[in-house]
């Protein structure tokens, strides 16, 4: 002690005004250090939160992508406004001399052909062409040339599909043509939906859309191939009438029409669609529609990850609720040594679920970029467009609701921990000590006939029961998550081999390729959530366990006794769990999807004994490095 | 058990803690334990009081009373004129802020906060700017002569470094009364006998002190001795003459050992 003016020996201070800085700097450093203290449990809680951010970014992030690359291709192709179906070529002239129209190509005769190549069968949709560049929808070549007699120009989507390149040769009605190149067009849906949309888009949109595709597909004969394995075909005109017969007539004529004002497109078609008086009267069908039929490729994959970021989410606030209720066990010491400094209980309250917001918010900007960056390769316009979708635009409003989600997550899980945390007693808090053992006559009895494993087991169990419920809560929610996914898993493949079936003859339908795709992604999320649970349960019942491993062990029990021992302690809140996640997972399921079949019992079976040896050979592998752990060393630092 | 003549009367500007039929039971029906049984106690402004007896006896439960650390099951407790029995929690987090500074057995340091920091901790909840906070916690170190380890994280300081740490923090926001719970029961000698030093100090300053022990010669250097038993005062002896003499009777017997 030092002896000169001491600070000790100074008057008493009156007491000091409120300094905001001062409770601000506090907060952030007990934030910042409790993070950095309990980094395995931040990031958990982080990645837990961000990939249901992630998965919410990329469901926001696809609305309105096609468009920009639609437009693009628009541009590029010289897209019309209003695609004009006319039952004869004559019904062409009163609109191409209609008020509001700026210029026009067409019409071109369309027939229908049954397309064959490498033993693939699609339905082909042919429109007669001019060699010659047109002034309206001119498809943009992306290789190869345009069209030249015995050259025929297949949409990009269903070249793909049919595997067809340049330079190879389809057999359309019995007439062989080579592929002189491969193009894109702005006047048409791509394949699958040229007449599939018709069905889907009949239901969404009004007008002449609709109508239009009726108008053009109602002719065609989809028995063989069926409504998905028809795309789009250019030959040249003389060509297409030499393939048309009696029995293959051309269906109808195309007319491309450009308006003064593409805005007007819709309105211009309502006013022309009906002729009163006349029986076959043209159908007329705008860009904007057309876009809309674009975009069903990728909402038909919004209609998988919707879905999928629920579950992700619910998911997500389940896995957050059981960390941040173990959080709050580890915080039991720290929350009594604030209190006998003096910290308030709002104080306790705020400092913890500070925390957790800061995670949170933490957690949602690595979701949102994350989201971002994963989008574009979701969200591929596929090759009916040209021109990339590239990052998603992420609005002010997606920012929001991902915060927010962030935020309500944290939120829900994190307030009656903190409320809890608050009222706590000083001094049970800091001496955070176990609930001591019921001392009753039969468990004695009981525990006499049990292994030594199993005691140790039990007791640690015992004697931690929160801590067990937790563990449990914390399997329970990994099961769910299982059980959920492998639930998803086999409804949409169930819906998908059914959209499969209705394009037969071999090909390959992009919707479902994309679908299949965002089934991975959701897939791989939620067993890695689980998979993080799962690790994050075992390992942390493992090191709440150290103290009495070390005494086990020092009182004589052998390392594969404590291991064994703690696998029991898990099991014991592993069993419930897994049993109690298997309703849970269905439930949420059932919640999200609404309908849908439910997986055969044998596998929610192999899922809970899978999810009971998985959480075996978990605790064993930290187990046995804990056994490796001086005795003393373990025995004096959790004494302090 | 009676207070002295020699203690001031409750409500008397030097008592500084008053405690009366304080009690203090845990559990109920055949399972209540009493830890502490109808105690009564006066502690003057200045005073340092000893509290012994065998563990269990309720030595560590009067201290968290009289510290606002839990609640009285019956009985009257003022402490700095506030009735801590009737505070509410947020009152009590106040007191225990502005009048009390704690000294635990264990420490109870932050593991994760640097000892300057720990010892800023209740500066800072009592409102004080972040350079006020500095200044004070690095005085305080430096008069337990730590201030060449005040970046160090509680981990990378020995126990009676820990306990020094603990001691600075106690007097973070200059607390009327001090509460020591073992405050050298997890130390070698040499450590305990500077943490008595610094102890004493605060004594000879006028600070009050009531330290929770087992060891009799830390007992001896204070002004007063207080035995328990089973929840109860047993025993109350008022200790005459300096304890510097004391002091160099610990000194005498750390050199020996």
């Amino acid at each position: 002690m030092k002896s000169k003016q001491s600070v000790m020996n100074q008057p008493r201070q009156a007491r000091r005004a409120r300094s905001v800085r001062g409770r601000a700097l506090l907060l952030s450093r007990l934030v910042r250090r409790d993070i950095r203290h309990h980094l395995a449990q931040a990031i958990l809680l982080i990645v837990a939160i961000a990939v249901a951010t992630a998965t919410l970014t990329m469901a926001l992030a696809l609305n309105g992508v096609t468009s920009h690359p639609y437009l693009v291709t628009r541009a590029a192709t010289k897209g019309p406004d209003v695609v004009a179906y006319l039952t004869a070529a004559s019904q062409a002239e009163p609109l191409i001399h209609a008020s509001g129209v700026a210029a026009s190509s067409g019409p071109y005769p369309v027939a229908s052909a049954v397309l064959h190549f490498d033993g693939r069968t699609a339905g082909a949709l042919i429109e007669g062409r001019s060699e010659a560049s047109a002034g309206v929808d001119q498809p943009e070549v992306l290789s190869g040339s345009w069209l030249r007699p015995g050259g025929v120009v297949l949409e990009r989507t269903f070249a793909e599909a049919l595997g067809v390149g340049v330079g190879g040769r389809v057999i359309l009605n019995g007439r062989s043509f080579e592929v002189a190149g491969i193009a894109v067009t702005a006047a048409q849906p791509p394949y699958p939906n040229l007449c599939w949309a018709t069905a889907i888009v009949s239901l969404k949109i009004k007008g002449g859309f609709a109508q239009q595709f009726q108008g053009a597909c109602a002719n065609l004969n989809f028995s063989a191939e069926g409504p998905r394995s028809v795309g789009l075909v250019w030959m040249t005109e003389p060509d297409l009438l030499g393939l048309a017969s009696k029995a293959n007539p051309i269906l109808d004529y195309a007319l491309n029409i450009k308006l003064d004002d593409p805005d007007e497109a819709q309105a211009f078609a309502d006013t022309h669609t009906f002729v009163p008086g006349q029986s076959n009267y043209p159908v007329l069908s705008t860009w904007e529609g057309i876009a809309t039929a674009d975009a069903l490729l990728v909402s038909d994959e919004r209609g998988v990850l919707t879905p999928g970021s629920i579950l992700l989410a619910l998911l997500s606030i389940a896995s957050v609720a059981v960390l941040v209720g173990r959080r709050l066990s580890e915080y039991a010491r720290r929350v009594g040594l604030l209190k006998a400094v003096g910290g308030t209980p709002a104080l306790v309250a705020v400092t913890f679920l500070a925390e957790n917001l800061v995670l949170a918010i933490f957690a949602a900007g690595i979701g949102l970029v994350a989201g971002w960056l994963a989008a574009p390769l979701l969200t591929n316009p596929g090759a009916a467009l040209i021109g990339r979708a590239g990052a998603p635009s992420i609005s002010p409003s997606t920012i929001v609701g991902v915060v927010g989600l962030a935020i309500a997550v944290a939120l829900v899980a994190s307030l009656v921990p903190a409320v809890r945390a608050a009222r706590s007693s000083t001094v049970d808090a800091m001496n955070d000590v176990a609930r001591p053992p019921r001392r009753r006559g039969i468990l004695i009895r009981m525990s006499r006939k049990l292994p030594i494993p199993a005691l140790f087991g039990l007791r640690l169990a015992a004697r931690r029961p929160r801590r067990a419920v937790l563990s449990a809560a914390n399997v329970a929610v990994t099961v769910t998550g299982i059980v959920a996914v492998i639930a998803f898993h086999a409804d949409v493949n169930s819906k998908l081999s059914t959209a499969s079936g209705l394009a037969a003859g071999g090909l390959s339908d992009p919707v479902v390729n994309r679908d299949e795709q965002m089934l991975v992604v959701i897939t791989i999320m939620l067993v890695a959530l689980a998979v993080l649970n799962a690790l994050f349960t075992t390992w942390a019942s493992v090191l709440d366990a150290r103290r009495s491993s070390a005494l086990m062990r020092a009182l004589g029990a052998r390392a594969r006794q404590v291991s064994s021992g703690l696998v029991v302690a898990q099991a014991l809140s592993a069993l419930p769990g897994a049993i109690v996640g298997i309703p849970l997972g269905l439930g949420l399921f059932k919640a999200t999807v609404k309908s849908g079949s439910l997986p055969p019992p044998l596998w929610l079976i192999a899922t809970v004994i899978g999810t009971l040896v998985a959480m075996a050979a978990l605790t064993v592998v930290p187990a046995r490095i804990g056994s490796m752990q001086s005795i003393v060393e373990v025995l004096q630092s959790e004494a302090v | 058990m009676n207070t002295s003549p020699r203690v001031a009367i409750n409500g008397s500007p030097t008592v500084l803690v008053h405690a009366k039929g304080l009690r203090k039971e845990y559990g109920s029906g055949e399972g209540l334990v009493r830890a502490l049984d109808t105690v009564d106690l006066d502690v003057n402004r200045g005073e340092a009081v000893a509290v012994m007896g065998p563990s269990g006896c309720g030595k560590s439960t009067l201290l968290h009373l009289i510290g606002g650390l839990d609640r009285p099951s019956a009985g009257q407790l003022s402490v700095a004129g506030q009735r801590v029995d009737q505070l509410s929690e947020r009152a009590l987090a106040h007191l225990r802020r502005d009048e009390i500074g704690f000294v635990f057995q264990a420490f109870h340091l932050m593991d994760e906060l640097t000892a300057q920091e720990n010892v800023e901790l209740p500066a800072l909840l009592a409102g004080c700017t972040p350079s006020e906070a500095r200044a004070r916690a690095t005085a305080l170190l430096e008069e337990v002569d730590l201030a060449d380890r005040s970046r160090h994280l509680p981990s990378m300081l020995s126990g009676g470094q820990r306990q020094c740490v603990a001691i600075a923090r106690a007097l973070a926001n200059d607390p009327e009364i001090v509460l020591a719970d073992e405050p050298t029961g997890n130390l070698d000698s040499a450590s305990a006998f500077d943490v008595l030093r610094l102890l004493e100090a605060l004594h000879a300053k006028g600070l009050t002190l009531v330290i929770v022990t087992h060891d009799e010669r830390i007992a001896t250097t204070a002004d007063r001795l207080i035995s328990m038993r089973d929840g109860a005062f047993v025993d109350e002896t008022w200790l005459t003459g300096g304890s510097r003499g004391r002091l160099d009777t610990f000194a005498d017997w750390e050199r020996l050992t």
